[in-house]
């Protein structure tokens, strides 16, 4: 069953310097306990088609398509109509966790929020629901810490704070934005063997944006791989690493460091002004001259396997 | 916490020693005969002798060298003793306190005024930024900010009280006499604190910690009222402290304007009448009052900013 389906999502808006094009023509499916990641470079987009989901972009950002969840598109729906879904039906947990609290409120009163919002729980009850969160998200002493504020708590802990206040309403959906940048390795490792338990346990589906090869890898069953604005390949797990067909996914591969630390030569094109035709061309070595002008669609090279490219028409 | 408060006290005590030690420098640079200043506010100028003038100068003290004039005076002082006024012989200490509460109203009121109109004025403007609201604010802003606060209050005395007589034109008394001159203190600061909070919020608003807020599902007045605005209050209670020295400069000529008996008042006709001992009694009253409610304002940060612990306390 899809419980989330983008489609033709087009997120543009405008800056001083130009039109700035952030997705374009993006079509995406989540299944109901699906983890798709969204993998790409810093500035590719990926975090402004998270915010894009949740309508939480700017009023000058111009959104088009369709963004269905449960059949309902969430661009029709009006201002209080999309707060109902919002930290209920889908939950964001934003990356840097120091500057995504507020410092002035507890931890306890921040992840007791949406459940006195939309279940409509009185104090006592929304404490006592998120000691148990808190515990869950193995968050040692949660009695005592619901009362202290986000500084007192150190980064890992913190990322556990925000996983605890986006799983409070048992969302349906999951939207981790770079959920261990910044976090030393092994505070990583943990995050992400935490993320994998909470989902198995509560069979929520999650959109997980990353540049993080290694996190996508453990935590996803699909991937897609953007590009400026665009997915130019999507595949299940084990074909991505196995059996990578865009050059752009294979050069990212490379630049791994356990497969050769490779970088791709030149440097990824701003959201202002991006190429025509193939949007990697500039930097593909296997580029024609068609891939300058015509843009590849998106093109079915095996079970549930897409890429955008024209080696394989 | 203790410690802290502690700390600042001796701080506090420098500045205040700073603060006398100017007012007294000043006063005895100022141009003309103390003296005879003092002779001729107690006899009269007609029948005034040379005699009288030096008998003054040796019974006030005013022949000894100047630091030493100082040292007697803060001796004093510091055991309570402010001196009696050169002109009428009353205790300073007395006169102040008789005084005080005149001005304190004035100021608080003045201060209230200034903050109903700032800070939700400043939350609207912040919140549509750009909008004809924002516009026409931040020009009333502009315009509060550079009239001079005795001009606004003799424009409002000539509207209000000579022409529509609906407050007395000065004096004091009931609520009506202290209107107009708690909303001419009131609008220079509201001018300014409005600005304040403004940018203050919109700084916060453009936080990640208020998208995580909107991610939830809370409503904007929530979002603003809950998480933004105790954000945005911190650097707005900062200069409220400071504002408040600002109340106190200016009541110094909107008492006079508005005849308002308070410390103002009182020290302009006491410079008038080069009364040292009250000009240095009342500075230094005025003094200690800022630095306190400073104190106050830093103490009020821990209650603001969870972050804000002075040494030694969590």
């Amino acid at each position: 069953m899809t419980l989330l389906g983008i489609r033709n999502l087009k997120v543009y808006f405008y800056s001083e310097d130009g039109m700035v094009r952030a997705v374009n023509d993006v079509d995406l499916d989540i299944g109901e306990g699906e983890t798709l990641g969204i993998i790409g470079e810093t500035g590719c987009g990926k975090t402004i088609l998270g915010l894009s989901i949740l309508r939480l972009l700017s009023e000058n950002t111009k959104v088009e398509g369709r963004i269905l969840y449960k059949g309902e598109d969430l661009l029709k729906l009006s201002e209080d109509e999309m707060r109902k879904i919002r930290g209920k039906e889908i939950a964001m947990i934003f990356q840097n966790p120091l500057s995504s609290m507020n410092p002035v409120l507890t931890v306890g009163t921040q992840v007791a929020e949406p459940v006195e919002l939309h279940q409509h729980l009185d104090n006592q009850n929304a404490k006592e629901k998120v000691i148990e969160m808190l515990k869950s998200v193995r968050i040692p002493l949660p009695s005592k810490r619901v009362n202290e504020y986000p500084h007192e708590f150190s980064g890992g802990m913190r990322q556990r704070a925000m996983i605890a206040m986006g799983l409070i309403c048992m969302p349906s959906l999951i939207i981790a934005d770079e959920p261990t940048t910044g976090l030393d390795v092994t505070t990583q490792a943990q995050i992400v063997e935490l993320m994998k338990e909470v989902l198995k346990d509560s069979g929520t589906s999650m959109l997980l944006i990353t540049h993080d090869l290694g996190v996508a890898a453990e935590l996803c069953d699909h991937m897609a791989v953007m590009y400026p604005g665009e997915i130019v390949e999507y595949a299940d797990v084990r074909n991505i690493f196995k059996n990578p067909k865009h050059p752009y996914t294979r050069g990212f591969l490379d630049s791994l460091p356990g497969r050769g630390l490779k970088p791709i030569p030149g440097i990824s094109p701003s959201l202002i002004n991006i190429p025509e035709g193939c949007k990697f061309h500039p930097r593909c070595s296997y580029a024609t001259g068609r891939c300058k002008k015509e843009r590849p669609q998106m093109k079915k090279v095996g079970e549930k396997h897409f890429v955008r490219c024209f080696l394989y028409d | 916490m203790l410690t802290f408060i502690l700390k600042r006290m001796c701080l506090m005590f420098i500045v205040i020693l700073g603060v006398t030690m100017m007012t007294f420098l000043i006063m005895h640079f100022t141009p003309g005969d103390p003296a005879e200043m003092i002779a001729m506010a107690r006899y009269g100028v007609d029948d005034l002798t040379q005699e009288d003038i030096e008998w003054i100068r040796v019974q006030e003290g005013l022949d000894a060298p100047l630091h030493i004039q100082y040292i007697k005076w803060l001796n004093h002082a510091i055991h309570g003793d402010l001196g009696c006024s050169l002109i009428n012989g009353q205790p300073v200490l007395s006169e102040i306190l008789v005084r005080f509460p005149a001005t304190i109203k004035l100021a608080a009121v003045s201060m209230l005024v200034a903050l109903i109109i700032a800070i939700p004025v400043g939350i609207i403007s912040a919140t549509r930024q750009y909008s004809l609201t924002d516009n026409v604010s931040m020009m009333g802003a502009m315009l509060g900010v550079s009239m001079p606060n005795f001009w606004l209050g003799l424009l409002l005395i000539l509207l209000f009280s000579v022409h529509l007589g609906w407050f007395p034109v000065c004096g004091y008394g009931g609520f009506e006499y202290i209107i107009l001159p708690a909303l001419t203190l009131g609008t220079g600061m509201a001018a300014i604190t409005t600005r304040l909070t403004r940018s203050s919020m919109l700084e916060v608003l453009r936080q990640d910690y208020i998208r995580t807020a909107r991610a939830k599902g809370l409503s904007e007045k929530v979002v603003i009222s809950k998480h933004a605005l105790k954000n945005a209050l911190i650097p707005i209670v900062t200069v409220i402290g400071m504002q408040f020295g600002r109340v106190l400069e200016g009541a110094v000529i909107i008492e006079t304007i508005f005849a308002w008996p308070g410390i103002g008042k009182l020290l302009v006709d006491s410079i008038y009448a080069r009364d040292f001992a009250m000009i240095q009694g009342g500075v230094l009253f005025v003094a200690v009052i800022f630095v306190i409610v400073n104190l106050v304002v830093d103490i009020s940060y821990t209650y603001l900013d969870p972050r804000i612990r002075y040494e030694g306390v969590k």
